[in-house]
């Protein structure tokens, strides 16, 4: 194992469980919050501005002994569209993709429009993903980019 | 079941557009036809629009069906806090047919998802009006003989008017050739010509409400330039009175021009335009009895 390797295992090497990477910086605890891991018993390392030779810097996050559904999972695309998601057993990455957007997106965003009834009725949120920067609500019809969003 | 609810304009096909024009030309021929003998309607106006609620509630007793509802949520439990959810669920154990006008945006998209009876959206906030729209091609049709490769020129408020946007969508079946006036504020945004685009719709777009323009126009859509739209009073002022229609302005038009108005207007059509062969805009009215018997009858499946 290169030098390197081991410095990241330093950190926090897991047996098994789930690492979220390349993650931006800025998006890093709107993924903690999507996946709702301040409410998890697992144990959990996130890594800020850590330096990325592909995104300048990036956020990530190991989740130990967990696993996660992809639908869960691709809700992160939302804020994080580039991440990858690596699957860890004993101690090896068997399995390695990019999160995928879903063509809907249920009760992860909040309509930006405040005349939409979705913010004025207890009900979940529906959105269309137009593509990966824009998503148009299924109720008022209002355009929403990836930057202004704002998770439910 | 099929989906019967009309919630907005690009939920139906050019196909069920064109039936459902073919259905109100048999109601201007015949407005009173029993066709709604024992059906309840419920017309839920969370928000007054008394122009609205009067013509769907006309087409209603027009075609022998019963009313129940009301014209101002300060009548509903909605002044007691009651959601829209439960309002649409007592209502639906009630009436066959439930007419909404709500001014939140998305009221009617929801409550046509948790009804167990159609939902008509009769207006939701600033987002959708579909029987506006479907009157005024209607009245497009009547006027011209055809909805094919027609010049429409809309004129005022075309940034925050739902009745030109949504005509637009309409439109885009039937091969349009738009011409947008307004002023910079209130121009045409940017996602509705970027529509155009992709759908190889022509426009042009100026700020200059000139004979050229109106002359080769076959529709002249007009709309009301409302003041609280503008930060600037002045600029109000002055914008209000260039985006107005005369009769002289009308000299050199095509003799099939004619001019539309969604109503109320205010100053942006003079009244000497109406007394003028081209004026239009109380005859779309009331067309609108006649495109919402069409609607209700196609929202009951009847």
């Amino acid at each position: 194992m290169s030098i390197q390797g081991k410095k990241e295992l330093a950190v926090a090497a897991l047996q098994n469980g789930i690492v979220i990477d390349h993650i931006p910086c800025p998006a890093l605890f709107k993924v903690v919050n999507i996946l709702g891991i301040e409410n998890m018993e697992n144990g959990v390392f996130i890594g800020n501005n850590l330096s990325s030779r592909s995104m300048g810097h990036k956020g990530l996050i190991k989740i130990a002994d967990i696993d996660l559904p992809k639908e869960t999972l691709n809700r992160i695309a939302v804020v994080a569209p580039n991440a990858v998601i690596n699957i860890i057993k004993d101690y090896e990455v068997v399995e390695k993709h990019k999160v995928e957007l879903p063509e809907d997106l249920f009760d992860i965003v909040k309509c930006t429009n405040p005349k939409c009834i979705s913010n004025n009725e207890p009900m979940s949120t529906h959105f269309h993903v137009l593509d990966k920067d824009e998503f148009k609500c299924h109720f008022c019809e209002r355009i929403v980019s990836r930057e202004e969003v704002v998770l439910k | 079941m099929q989906n019967r609810n009309l919630v907005s304009i690009s939920d139906l096909t050019k196909d069920e557009i064109l039936a459902l024009l073919r259905r109100a030309k048999e109601f201007e021929k015949n407005p009173n036809q029993h066709i709604l003998d024992g059906k309840v309607v419920g017309s839920l106006f969370f928000e007054p629009s008394t122009r609205t609620r009067l013509s769907f509630e006309t087409a209603v007793n027009r075609l022998g069906g019963r009313v129940i509802g009301f014209s101002d949520a300060r009548t509903s439990s909605q002044s007691k806090g009651e959601t829209l959810k439960d309002t649409i669920m007592m209502v639906a154990n009630y009436a066959d047919l439930i007419v909404m006008r709500h001014p939140l945006e998305g009221a009617a998209r929801y409550a046509s998802e948790i009804s167990k009876v159609p939902i008509v959206n009769a207006g939701d906030g600033s987002n959708q009006h579909p029987s506006q729209t479907m009157l005024d091609l209607y009245t497009i049709y009547q006027t011209q003989g055809t909805l094919d490769n027609l010049t429409i020129t809309m004129v005022g408020d075309l940034k925050y008017g739902r009745t030109v946007h949504s005509l637009l969508e309409a439109m885009h079946y039937f091969n349009p050739k738009f011409i947008f006036v307004a002023c910079d504020e209130l121009k045409m945004p940017q996602q509705y010509k970027d529509y155009c685009k992709e759908l190889g719709i022509e426009y042009e777009e100026t700020r200059d409400f000139s004979e050229d323009v109106i002359n080769k126009t076959d529709i002249l859509y007009m709309t009301r330039v409302q003041r609280e739209r503008f930060s600037d009073l002045m600029e109000y002022e002055r914008v209000k009175n260039i985006y107005t229609l005369t009769a002289s302005m009308l000299k050199g038009c095509k003799p099939n021009l004619r001019v539309l108005h969604p109503l109320p207007r205010v100053t942006e059509i003079a009244q000497d335009v109406d007394d003028t062969p081209q004026a239009y805009y109380f005859e779309q009215a009331l067309n609108g009895l006649y495109t919402r018997e069409a609607i209700i009858c196609r929202a009951l499946g009847l």
